[in-house]
């Protein structure tokens, strides 16, 4: 990356050696206080940044032990209660309190602002409350959790959590009512936020792909979460005073209960992955150096899979007891909702497409969720066709897929947003030789790790059990192995993210020569983003050659 | 002009995008509230529509009468509310704090009421786990049989799940309005400030909305006599 490239909106300043500005929202002012009494939106994205990072850690550290346990088929490190509390808690951390949250409230906090224009999102109080909110939350669901688990999976499937499970069912459920609503205050946030808070002459068209998508996300936070909250109050009262509302000995329906569920965590996977796909979005048209392929396509992708999102839930339940003419409209659906995915695919690659490609480590993670997304995606197809779903349901194919596009797709987007804005929002950047190496050794470990589970769910193997066939072990061999690499691969970015705080070089404010808004203010950039407000005179990937011609 | 400074906040750029920004913020927050009560709705929708007859026997024990007044006490809540947002906009202190107290005063009515009638469904064995008495029910005839005792507790359990919900959203909007009543005391809702007003008001006629569907849905699915009628 060289300076010598010019933006679509005000050439920088060339051949002045970078440096930290004088004064920024991070050195503003000092001390816990005001860290804790911000109202600022890059502290709050920092505050969720050392937040989230601590509980993917803590939910890592369980799919560790439980890669451990898989080595061998008769699960000799840890009994079969303590098992079931691992998956449990690992699937509880990771849902909500890391995919759910990460790229809205870390990336999306950070710049839905800056990218539009404006100064602070529309709430900023609620902002920081959302945080607090999520916080307690976490405390308590971490608490159960360690404090004798909780081993009915992250499902709550009724009547087991509700009647039979003696675990600390309730004190979890109580942790996620909470943190739900610091999604509902997070979404609510971005949406008021986008639609009266856009600078002049920033109009609709005008957004960058990364605000549809958390305009998508957000639409899915503020709709689906109240329904989880529902649920949960209606099996915690059922938990708690033991009355039949899910219970089919007591007039209940557990199948309705599957239906509320799933009616937020179906959407929910759209949450993770929406920004995701909009960091992709942002990185392959900044990394190849060309106006992105067919803005308009992706944009109604966005909202596409938001509502479609909303409309393929009971796929979850295709064995669950409904009816086959539903089951036959549920999984039509689901197809459809690949439709939309599909074009964003195509539409990253069309812009790839005879462009100048800088293989720079977010282009290398972004390459990562489209080849894995790609995988995930497709094989979600296998899962939609009624015949293939009966034969894989509750297996490790299941395992694999969703891994595929929650880890392979949303984890992987959001390393590559992180490492994308990580000079923007901490002035400095990291270092160049473990960067890339912390991409290729993600992407080794992660198909080390997941290809196997296709074919062990297809050969039978089902989840949540803590032994297996002594035939299957060479294959979960391999993905034990490929979890210890994946982990090297966590871990590192750790590390040099951290030492770049203090030994990183400052980077500039564009050091990729993006055309956002936000790669207009200087790096960190100040309290009040923008030191007048700016004026938005066209789209917002008007990238163009070294010679200066714009490139569509 | 020292006090529009002082209202605006230093993120937006004027009052209209201020105030804009407020109401479309309480709309949304309005969606995720439909969408709380709508998925208990929708449980309870499934229920009675597989068990009518339960249903609808439980429904016919539920005090047809305090609900009715009470129903009229919150409509009368939300024509004082409207008011206060009125008074509010043109500025009338006097009106406007006249108006929020009233409005206090019929929320607190209705949950006088609310308190009134769970305690005499209590005493009339109506209440699951604390006084719900299944042998009673054994003898109730429906409208095709006898009724099945667990799932007229089934019918109970969302009447008190709504209701208590719905009464959880009441308290919460007597405190805004005790806020807002402080408020204007000291003297800080104008015609330049008056969103709050206008914000609490949105929730509280949302409040009302929501028992407006609460009232047929459970006190008038069961077929009532005049003998029903009963404090």
């Amino acid at each position: 990356m060289t300076s010598a490239i010019t933006t679509g909106f005000i050439p920088q300043a060339k051949a002045r050696p970078p440096r930290i500005p004088g004064e920024n929202y991070l050195n503003v002012a000092f001390g816990v206080k005001s860290w804790l009494f911000t109202t600022d939106h890059k502290r709050i994205a920092i505050l969720y940044l050392v937040t989230v990072t601590i509980l993917f850690f803590l939910g890592g550290a369980a799919a560790t032990v439980i890669r451990l346990n898989l080595m061998t088929p008769y699960g000799e490190l840890v009994p079969a209660d303590t098992y079931n509390k691992l998956f449990t808690a690992h699937g509880i951390i990771m849902v909500w309190f890391f995919l759910v949250p990460v790229v809205p409230t870390v990336l999306g906090n950070f710049l839905v602002p800056m990218m539009i224009g404006a100064r602070d999102l529309a709430f900023p109080r609620i902002n920081l409350l959302s945080w607090y909110v999520f916080t307690t939350g976490a405390v308590i669901t971490l608490w159960a959790l360690l404090a004798g688990g909780v081993d009915t999976g992250w499902t709550f499937y009724t009547p087991f959590s509700s009647k039979y499970a003696r675990t600390n069912v309730l004190p979890t459920m109580i942790g996620i009512f909470i943190s739900g609503f610091s999604s509902i205050m997070t979404g609510l946030n971005f949406i008021a936020t986008m639609h009266t808070m856009r600078a002049p002459g920033m109009t609709w068209r005008r957004m960058p792909l990364f605000m549809w998508a958390h305009y998508a996300a957000s639409v899915i936070l503020v709709l689906a979460t109240p329904v989880l909250a529902m649920a949960l109050i209606l099996v915690g009262v059922e938990r708690a005073w033991g009355i039949g509302i899910f219970d089919p000995e007591l007039g209940g329906d557990p199948v309705l209960f599957q239906h509320l569920f799933w009616f937020y965590s179906h959407p929910v996977v759209y949450i993770m992955l929406l920004p995701a796909m909009g960091i992709v979005s942002e990185i392959v048209t900044c990394f190849a150096r060309k106006h992105i392929f067919g803005y308009v396509f992706i944009l109604w992708s966005s909202i596409g899979i938001a509502v479609l999102g909303f409309l393929v839930w009971a796929h979850h339940m295709f064995v669950a007891g409904q009816s086959v003419y539903s089951a036959m409209i549920f999984s039509a659906l689901s197809y459809m909702v690949a439709v939309p995915s599909a074009i964003k695919v195509f539409n990253w690659t069309a812009t790839l497409y005879k462009g100048s490609i800088a293989f720079d480590t977010p282009m290398l993670f972004a390459l990562g969720f489209i080849a894995l997304f790609t995988m995930g995606g497709l094989t979600g197809l296998f899962l939609a066709a009624l015949g293939v779903d009966m034969h894989v349901h509750d297996t490790y194919f299941i395992i694999a897929h969703f891994h595929f596009i929650m880890v392979g797709g949303a984890v992987m987007g959001y390393m590559a947003g992180l490492h994308f804005w990580w000079p923007k929002m901490t002035g400095r950047m990291y270092s160049e030789f473990l960067r890339k190496l912390a991409a290729l050794i993600i992407f080794i470990g992660f198909i080390l790790t997941f290809l196997p589970q296709f074919v062990l769910g297809y050969l039978g193997m089902p989840r949540r059990y803590h032994v297996y066939p002594p035939e299957f072990q060479v294959l979960n061999v391999m993905s034990s192995a490929g979890a210890s690499i994946l982990a090297v691969g966590y871990v590192l970015p750790l590390f040099y993210l951290f030492w770049s705080l203090y030994g990183g070089k400052p980077s500039g404010p564009n050091p990729w020569g993006a055309t956002g808004l936000e790669w207009q203010t200087p790096s960190p950039p100040p309290t009040h983003n923008f030191d007048e407000t700016p004026l938005v005179i066209s789209g917002p990937y008007e990238y163009s050659t070294e010679e200066g011609a714009l490139v569509h | 002009m020292s006090t529009n400074h002082a209202v605006l906040a230093h993120h937006f750029e004027n009052l209209e995008q201020q105030r804009e920004t407020e109401t479309f913020g309480m709309w949304l927050f309005l969606a995720t509230e439909v969408l709380i009560f709508g998925a208990v709705f929708t449980c309870y929708a499934v229920y009675r529509l597989r068990y009518p007859h339960d249903f609808e026997a439980a429904s016919a024990r539920l005090n047809i009468l305090i609900g009715s007044i009470n129903t009229i006490v919150l409509l009368s809540s939300s024509l004082t509310m409207a008011l206060s947002v009125h008074a509010a906009r043109v500025g009338r202190q006097q009106m406007l704090l006249t108006c929020l107290l009233l409005t206090i005063f019929l929320g607190g009515t209705f949950l006088g009421f609310k308190a009134l009638e769970y305690y005499e469904d209590y005493r009339e064995k109506l209440v699951p786990v604390l006084s719900f008495d299944p042998g009673e029910w054994t003898k109730v005839e429906g409208a095709e049989g006898p009724v099945n005792p667990q799932r007229v507790q089934l019918m109970l359990v969302f009447y008190y799940v709504m209701t208590g919900l719905h009464a959880v959203h009441m308290i919460v909007g007597m405190g805004l309005l005790v806020w807002l009543v402080a408020e204007a005391r000291r003297g800080r809702l104008t015609p330049v400030r008056y969103m709050p007003v206008d914000i609490v008001g949105l929730y509280w006629h949302f409040v009302d909305i929501v028992w407006i569907f609460l009232l047929p849905l459970l006190y008038l699915t069961g077929t009532h006599h005049t003998s029903d009628l009963h404090f």
